[in-house]
Order: structure tokens, then C-alpha cells, then sequence
């Protein structure tokens, strides 16, 4: 018998205002209140509301036998009770059967498994916090932001006490292998992983109503015949879709909420299929093989990478620029402080400033409120720098302070390279002075030649002799080398001398 | 395939967008095999070359014939100068100059702003009108004299000449349009021009717009039927390498520049506001404007009122290796027009690695994606924008390793074989 296993993803991202650069240390209100409830309210009567209805009939019609398993971001959580908190009552019902699981994430859809794995324990521990005090049970397995996976970030899931975790069953990953299997965590196998499977879940999620599509229309029945023909040794059948698919993603009026009411009926008619949660799949099945991703995956697009949130210069330095306040944010232990620390890392802030979309799918654009992944950019930048301004006041370090020691850093990095270069001026010459005494000729005379051809300018003869070419000071005084050896001797006085000592860690860092 | 050609300016003497885009787009067709092109400019003779054949038309207008061989043109040209007494001027400054020193001679000077808007002054303006009258006589008689397959004619003032050739030789008739006079007088028309214009589009088998923005205007304020009127991009010319001495920002300091005409159509007016507002919050930052028009002295007193006159600098009418340098200085390039049909000078900009803000109201936004774009009255998203470049480095680094590659496909090729489609259809419904 095969095991089905249905998990929604259910978020909503907390939309900016535009912020312009005027309203830096004027304005510390940072979001579109009209979008964000206007949105939620939408999609909650699109949604969720006439889905999680559905999900309690067929509860209803069969019993023990269906299962199904979400995962609410706590910002989605954030939102339903300010905006939608009927949203959050059917819930707590449908957990109030017992028969459906919720699932553990970072509070923030954050990706910030990716920055820090300290602050990742803080946000996966508050959001399953927040899960246990609502529907009254502590999640017992973990999906990541976006399906993001790595062997690193498992193990570290692992280490949080979670049994299982959820993951893109991407093909660059498996080969040959198959996703409809359980497989377990590289660096620790007590964490077992369900894996996506991606064509059938995408068979929902896509192209349920893309008229343009062989397969179209598609039907409970028809579905259900593809899983019914996969493999009689295949295991469990991981169907992974945003849970906005049905009603918001793809309009009521195709037809999708029958689809989803009738292929419970199709599945279990002929006792082929159970309906598991992630927590049951995991105890249920015997994982197979470890899977080895050195490189983090996730769900989405073509290449199953992170191209979509970390792939260009404006992600990357307003990712790097946020994690580095972390330190600071925790200082200023300020409740509104943490609030817009939490709604600044939600992972969708990243998405908008994806150029990918030029080229790419349509679905950028449909889940994208700004004109251009500049215009993205230059908002969120104009929060985060309020945002730093802030925090900064708050711990007392002023930005121009940290200016200033950097440039005292700076200052001192050119010291020292100036005093670098001294020494190997002294170094040259008392070798040119020591060479016809110490060592043969040729060899000399050989070196220095090549030395001025290839680097002139810093003067560095010596350090081709002795080849530590581009290592540090120290490096060089522990290992006097045969051609300067007397010289080798002589300057490490002098550099005490200098008081060069406590730098030199800098300088090495820069070379 | 011959095409007739009819333009008003062609390099060496180029006076703004116009010039630029014929050369650009002759030298694209050049590069298309079976495709000849017959360039005919109104020209007042005096300091030219005279080696080149000379015919005399009808009605004592000479015409000179040359073959020129330009530089990346793969055929020579066969280029026709009329001996007009139109001669566009660019700058205001150029006019008063030339006109003071001519006392009255028999060249008519008008003046036009980058892409031919008259100045309207009772002295010559009556004048004009029969000069072009008499470029379409000639063009008659040079209609008859030629063989040819197809007719091209580049904005209002040759459409006359465009329609002459046709009524004489029966041959279709392409007009081109790269501006209207909606474009260049900010709304109140002149109706001579008007007239003229919308003779010439209802006269044309197919008209070519430089943008769906002007497309747009064609059909609805001109009342052209949409099916024929196609949109065809203008293009850039490749950057030469290795010309340039190597210019030096003399100060650490940010520069953003506005370059163009100061008139209306330009929007200076939104670049100082969107200045003023960056600069109330930064320091390191300089603004630049570079260029002439009427509206100098408005936007002078505006800056001086806003109190940023030490930050922001006018530097007159730039060219040449001017305009070259005020790029190589740039961090950021404006582009506010209220009405752009295309705009090629962002992408000049972009050639030089600057990156652009333009405004939804040019048709070059239309094909641009690595360039911010807003609305030119928008004022406070220009800041933003302006202020975003300046503070944030990543954006910029995206701009340049995007931008010049985007750039750089656009090419007149490209152009100029989209152009010879619109021939063939033009052809095969003809024949």
C-alpha cells in the first residue's frame, strides 16, 4: 500500500509601503496596511476559508482515513488575527480533529538558515512555540522556508530534536533515484527526509488549468490513475503545494476545489493508497539511502536553486546588510525592534528583487508588487536603513562611530603595508649585500632577474627567494629560509620593535 | 531594391536625434545585401566640397550628386543635395549667431530643437513654408530623373518631398516618424505643421514609428488606421574604442547629470524638484545640467530659490568629446521627458556604464529593462531613485554588468532589416 502525503504551505507575505528615502529618520512605520489586510482578506474568502471547510468534510466522510499537514508561517499567523482571525478559528478546528499535523518552520519564512544557524534555532524555536500555544500540539517536523535543504541545515535540524524534514525531491540531487521513498539526513540519518515529488505535485499546483497543457482538463479520476501507475515498489507519494493553489492560484472557477474533493474518493476506493502526515510517513517507512546536498536546494524554478533570493548583487548585499545588525538587534532587546527585524526577513522581500524574472517564468511576476526588481531593491534598502539607524541609536553606537573605527582599521592596514614594504627593501638590500658570501652565485642572480620581470614594482626579490610570496610577516620570521637566512634572523628584533605585533593578524587577513 | 530617401540632415552636419538616427539606420541598411539607398538632403552650399557631381534641376534648383563612402558602411551611398536654403539649426545660440551674421542673405535660417520644432517668428516663418514647398518641387524632378523601388521620408518636413516623388513616379511612399509636433511643442500644435503632418501620414502606404508611444499618437491624434502603422526601434551606433583620453572625476563626490535641451518636452523642471529632495539628505552628491533652451533662466531661478545652486551646475550646450566627458564623470543619468519619442542618449549613456533613470513617457522605456524608470512627474519616486543609485552600491554594479550588454544588442541592423520587412509588405501589397 502507498502512502500519500499532503502538506500546504500557507503564507502570506507582510508587505512594505513604498518608503521612500525621505521618510529615513522620520518615519518608522514600515508596511502597506491597505495591501496586507486587503490581501488577506481576499485570499482568506478565496482560500482558506472554503478550503479548510473542505478539508473538514472529507475529514468528516472518511474518517481516520484522511490526513493532511500544513505549515503557517508566523507571519501568515500574524496576519490571520489581525486581519482574518476566522481564519485561525477553522484551523484550530480541523487540529481539533487530530488527524492533521502542523508543521515547524522559521517564524519569519526567513532564509536565514543560510546566514546564521543561531538565529535560525531562535526563530524555528518561537515559531513552534507559537504553534503549540494555538493548536496545542508541539511540531514534531520541519520544512524550511522555500523547501530549502542542505546535508548542513539538516544537521542542524536535527540537533533541534526534529525527527523528519521536508524537501524538494530536485532532480540534480536524486538522479536515478526516486523521491517517492524516504531518505535520511548526510551528517545525522536519525533525521529522516520526505521528499517532493515534483511532477505530480506540479501537476496541481502549475498546470491544473493551463488549457495549453496535453493533459488538460484534469480530473480526480485521471490523477489518480498516475499515481495508481507508478511503481508497486514505491513507498509514500509526497504531494507539497502552496495551499493558496486552490482558489487563489488557481481561480475557484476552474474547478480545482472539486478536484480536491473528489481525489480522496478516487484514491481510497481501492484500498491502494493511505493518506499519512509527515510525522506518521516518517514512522510508517524505513528510509532508504542518505541523500548527500552539499549545495542548498529548493523548490523553486527550473534549477531548484536559491538563484530566486540570493542570485544577484542587490540580494546579496541587502541580505549580508540585514544579518549583520543581528548582534545589534539582540542588544536593544525592544519589542518593536524584534517585530520589524522579524517582518524584514521574510524570505518574499528577496523575491521582488529577482531579475531572473526578466527571462523566467510568469510566476515572478504574479506574486511581485513592484514595478521592477530596482524598485524592490531601493525600498527595502530605504527600510533597512531606517531600520539600522534605529537599532544603532538604540545600542548607542552611532553609525559614524563605526565609520570611524573601520577607518582607523583602514589606517592601519596601510601602516603596515607600508612598513611591509620596508622591510623587504632592508631584506633586499642586505641580501645584495650578503649574497657573494652566503650562497652561489648563479642561483642569485637567477632569482633576482626573475623577481624584477615578473613583480617590479613591490620590490619583492626576496620573497621570491624565500617564497613566501604572499603570506604574512609572521610567516615568514617562523620559517627563515635558506637564501636570507642571516637576514631572517636580524628583522624580527626590529619588528618587536616597531610594536607591529598586535597588527599583524590584519595584515595577514589582507595579504 | 532602390529606396529614395529623403532626410535633412546627415553627417558631418548633424544637429540632433534626427541626423543621428538616418546615419544610424542607412548605415544598418548598408549591411543589407540588394539594398540601395538614394539619400537626398536640402542643403545651403558654401562651404563643401564641390568635387561631386552637380545637376541642375528644373527651375534653377541645383542638385549635386556625390558617392560617399562613410565609415562602417559597406556599399558608398548615393547622396543628393538639394540646393535649398533650408539649413536646421540646433541651438537657440546657433541661430542668433548665424543670423547675425548673414544680414539677410539668401540662406532662411530656422531654428529647431533637436528634432525640428520651428520657432515661429513672423520674419521667416512664411518663408519656411514655401522652402519646403519648393524641397518637394525639386524632389519631383529628382523622382523623374531616378529610378527607384520605394520612398522613405524621415519626419514632417520631407513628407512633402515623399509625396511629391510618389504623385510623380507612382512608387509606394514609407513615412517615418520620429516625433510629432504633439512631442516637440508639449501639446499646442502648430497647425501648419499639423497640416502637413497629417497630409504626409494620409498620403503614406505605411508609416514607421520610432516607439509604440508614438505609434499611440499617430493613431489617435492623427487618426491613422493602426494597421498601418508599425513601430520600429531605433538603435545605437557601437562605442569606439579607444578614442577617449582618459577622463577624471575631480571630485569625490557623486554627479548626476541631465543632459538635453532645457524645454518643456525635456522635463528639467522635475530634475531640479528631484534634486532638491536628494539633497536635502545628502551631501556627496552634485547635479549637473548640460544643455541650452528656452526655459534656462526658469530653471536657474528655481534652483537658486530651492537654495541649491552650490550642488547644482549648468554647463551650456555640450558636444562632441563634451558630451563624451560629462558621461565619463557621471554616476547616474536623468532622463525626465514628458514626451520622448524614443530618446537614444540613455542609451549613450549606458554605453559608458552609466546607469539611467527614464521616464514611462519615452518610447527607449519601452525596450529598456535595466534602467529605472518612473513617471516624470513622479518626483519623489526620481529621488528616490536617484538617491537609491547613489547610496546603494549593488545597484549600480547591476547596472553596468547588465546594462552595457543590453545595450549593446541594440543594434541598427536590427533595425534596418525590420525597416526592409515593412518594405516588402509595402511592396507586395503594392505590386
Amino acid at each position: 500500500m502507498k502512502t500519500i502525503c499532503l502538506y500546504f504551505q500557507v503564507h502570506q507575505p507582510f508587505r512594505f509601503r513604498r518608503y521612500r528615502f525621505f521618510d529615513i529618520g522620520e518615519s518608522h512605520y514600515y508596511y502597506d496596511d491597505y495591501s496586507n489586510e486587503s490581501i488577506m482578506k481576499k485570499v482568506a474568502g478565496r482560500c482558506y476559508l472554503p478550503a479548510n471547510q473542505l478539508m473538514l468534510d472529507l475529514i468528516e466522510k472518511y474518517g481516520e482515513r484522511f490526513r493532511v499537514a500544513w505549515s503557517v508561517s508566523g507571519i501568515a499567523l500574524d496576519q490571520f488575527e489581525l486581519y482574518a482571525p476566522e481564519v485561525l478559528e477553522s484551523f484550530r478546528k480541523l487540529a481539533a480533529t487530530g488527524q492533521v499535523e502542523f508543521l515547524a518552520e522559521t517564524y519569519s519564512h526567513s532564509l536565514v538558515s543560510l546566514a546564521d544557524p543561531d538565529e535560525f534555532r531562535v526563530q524555528v524555536k518561537e515559531h513552534s512555540d507559537r504553534i503549540e500555544s494555538l493548536f496545542g500540539v508541539r511540531p514534531g517536523v520541519f520544512r524550511n522556508t522555500e523547501l530549502v535543504y542542505s546535508d548542513d541545515i539538516g544537521a542542524v535540524v536535527a540537533d533541534m530534536g526534529y525527527g523528519a524534514m521536508l524537501t524538494e525531491g530536485a532532480k540534480h540531487i536524486l538522479g536515478w533515484k526516486s523521491p517517492n521513498y524516504l531518505y535520511y539526513n548526510a551528517v545525522n540519518p536519525r533525521l529522516k527526509l520526505l521528499l517532493k515529488n515534483y511532477k505530480l505535485s506540479d501537476d496541481i499546483a502549475f498546470r491544473f488549468s493551463d488549457r495549453g497543457w496535453g493533459e488538460w482538463p484534469l480530473t480526480a479520476e485521471k490523477y489518480a490513475g498516475w499515481l495508481r501507475d507508478i511503481d508497486k515498489k514505491e513507498e509514500v507519494i509526497n504531494l507539497f503545494m502552496d495551499y493558496e493553489t486552490f482558489g487563489e492560484h488557481q481561480d475557484v472557477g476552474t474547478g480545482i476545489l472539486e478536484f480536491l474533493r473528489a481525489l480522496p474518493g478516487e484514491l481510497l476506493r481501492h484500498n491502494e493508497f493511505r493518506f499519512a502526515t509527515p510525522s506518521e510517513v516518517a514512522s510508517l517507512h524505513e528510509p532508504v539511502a542518505s541523500m548527500h546536498v552539499p549545495y542548498p536546494i529548493s523548490w523553486a524554478d527550473e534549477e531548484r536553486d536559491l538563484s530566486a533570493w540570493l542570485g544577484n548583487d542587490m540580494q546579496n548585499e541587502a541580505f549580508t546588510k540585514l544579518y549583520e545588525l543581528k548582534e545589534l538587534v539582540k542588544k536593544t532587546n525592544d519589542t518593536k525592534i524584534m517585530t520589524d527585524w522579524r517582518y524584514l526577513q521574510v524570505s518574499d522581500h528577496f523575491y521582488y528583487m529577482s531579475t531572473k524574472f526578466f527571462s523566467d517564468g510568469e510566476v515572478h511576476k504574479y506574486f511581485n508588487p513592484y514595478e521592477s526588481p530596482y524598485d524592490a531593491f531601493i525600498n527595502y534598502m530605504n527600510v533597512l536603513s531606517d531600520f539600522a539607524r534605529r537599532v544603532n541609536e538604540m545600542v548607542g553606537a552611532t553609525e559614524t562611530e563605526t565609520t570611524m573605527l573601520k577607518r582607523q582599521i583602514r589606517d592601519r592596514d596601510e601602516q603596515l603595508e607600508k612598513l611591509q614594504a620596508e622591510i623587504n627593501e632592508l631584506r633586499e638590500k642586505r641580501k645584495l649585500v650578503a649574497t657573494p658570501v652566503v650562497e652561489g652565485e648563479e642561483e642569485v642572480t637567477g632569482s633576482k632577474s626573475s623577481a624584477k620581470a615578473s613583480k617590479p614594482s613591490t620590490g619583492s626579490g626576496s620573497a621570491k627567494a624565500s617564497k613566501p610570496s604572499g603570506k604574512s610577516v609572521s610567516a615568514k620570521a617562523s620559517k627563515p629560509s635558506t637564501g636570507s637566512g642571516s637576514a631572517g634572523k636580524a628583522k624580527p628584533v626590529s619588528r618587536k620593535k616597531a610594536e607591529t605585533g598586535e597588527k599583524k593578524p590584519r595584515g595577514s587577513k589582507k595579504a | 531594391m532602390r529606396v529614395l530617401m529623403f532626410g535633412w540632415e546627415f553627417p558631418p552636419h548633424i544637429s540632433g536625434g534626427l541626423g543621428t538616427a538616418c546615419y544610424g539606420l542607412t548605415r544598418g541598411m548598408s549591411h543589407i545585401s540588394g539594398l540601395e539607398v538614394l539619400f537626398v538632403v536640402p542643403k545651403a552650399w558654401g562651404d563643401e566640397d564641390q568635387s561631386a557631381l552637380t545637376l541642375i534641376a528644373a527651375d534653377n534648383f541645383p542638385v549635386r550628386k556625390k558617392f560617399i563612402e562613410m565609415k562602417n558602411f559597406l556599399r558608398e551611398m548615393t547622396y543628393l543635395e538639394v540646393h535649398s536654403r533650408l539649413v536646421p539649426y540646433m541651438s537657440p545660440e546657433d541661430y542668433a549667431e548665424t543670423v547675425n551674421n548673414s544680414e539677410g542673405g539668401s540662406n532662411v535660417y530656422f531654428n529647431t530643437e533637436e528634432i525640428g520644432k520651428l520657432k515661429f517668428t513672423g520674419k521667416y516663418g512664411p518663408d519656411l513654408f514655401q522652402e519646403i514647398a519648393n524641397y518637394a518641387l525639386v524632389a519631383g524632378v529628382i523622382a523623374d530623373d531616378h529610378s527607384f523601388d520605394i520612398i522613405h521620408a524621415h519626419d514632417w518636413l520631407t513628407y512633402p518631398a515623399g509625396m511629391a516623388a510618389k504623385a510623380v513616379s507612382g512608387k509606394p511612399l514609407v513615412i517615418h516618424v520620429h516625433a510629432t509636433d504633439f512631442d516637440r511643442s508639449g501639446g499646442s500644435v502648430n497647425p501648419g505643421v499639423f497640416e502637413i503632418e497629417k497630409r504626409g501620414m494620409e498620403a503614406a502606404d505605411m508609416i514607421i514609428a520610432v516607439s509604440n508611444l508614438t505609434r499611440t499618437t499617430v493613431i489617435e491624434k492623427y487618426g491613422i488606421n493602426p494597421a498601418r502603422v508599425v513601430t520600429v526601434y531605433n538603435a545605437v551606433e557601437p562605442l569606439e574604442l579607444g578614442e577617449w583620453p582618459e577622463f577624471r572625476k575631480p571630485v569625490n563626490e557623486k554627479i548626476v547629470t541631465f543632459l538635453g535641451r532645457i524645454t518643456l518636452q525635456k522635463g528639467p523642471e522635475y530634475f531640479v524638484e528631484a534634486a532638491h529632495k536628494v539633497l536635502m539628505k545628502s551631501d556627496n552628491v552634485r547635479f549637473v545640467m548640460a544643455g541650452s533652451g528656452d526655459l534656462f533662466p526658469r530653471i536657474i531661478r528655481r534652483a537658486a530659490s530651492l537654495g541649491i545652486m552650490d550642488r547644482f551646475h549648468f554647463t551650456g550646450f555640450l558636444r562632441g568629446q563634451d558630451v563624451n566627458h560629462m558621461f565619463a564623470i557621471s554616476d547616474l543619468y536623468v532622463m525626465p521627458s514628458v514626451s520622448e519619442p524614443f530618446g537614444i542618449s540613455p542609451l549613450e549613456a549606458m554605453q559608458s556604464n552609466v546607469p539611467v533613470i527614464i521616464s514611462h513617457q519615452s518610447g527607449v522605456s519601452e525596450i529598456l529593462k535595466h534602467a529605472i524608470k518612473v513617471d516624470f512627474w513622479d518626483i519623489d519616486a526620481m529621488a528616490d531613485a536617484i538617491y537609491g543609485i547613489l547610496h546603494y552600491g549593488a545597484l549600480s554594479e547591476m547596472f553596468k554588468k547588465h546594462g552595457k550588454t543590453e545595450v549593446d544588442n541594440l543594434k541598427w541592423e536590427n533595425s534596418a532589416l525590420h525597416v526592409k520587412q515593412v518594405y516588402d509588405a509595402v511592396l507586395a501589397k503594392y505590386y
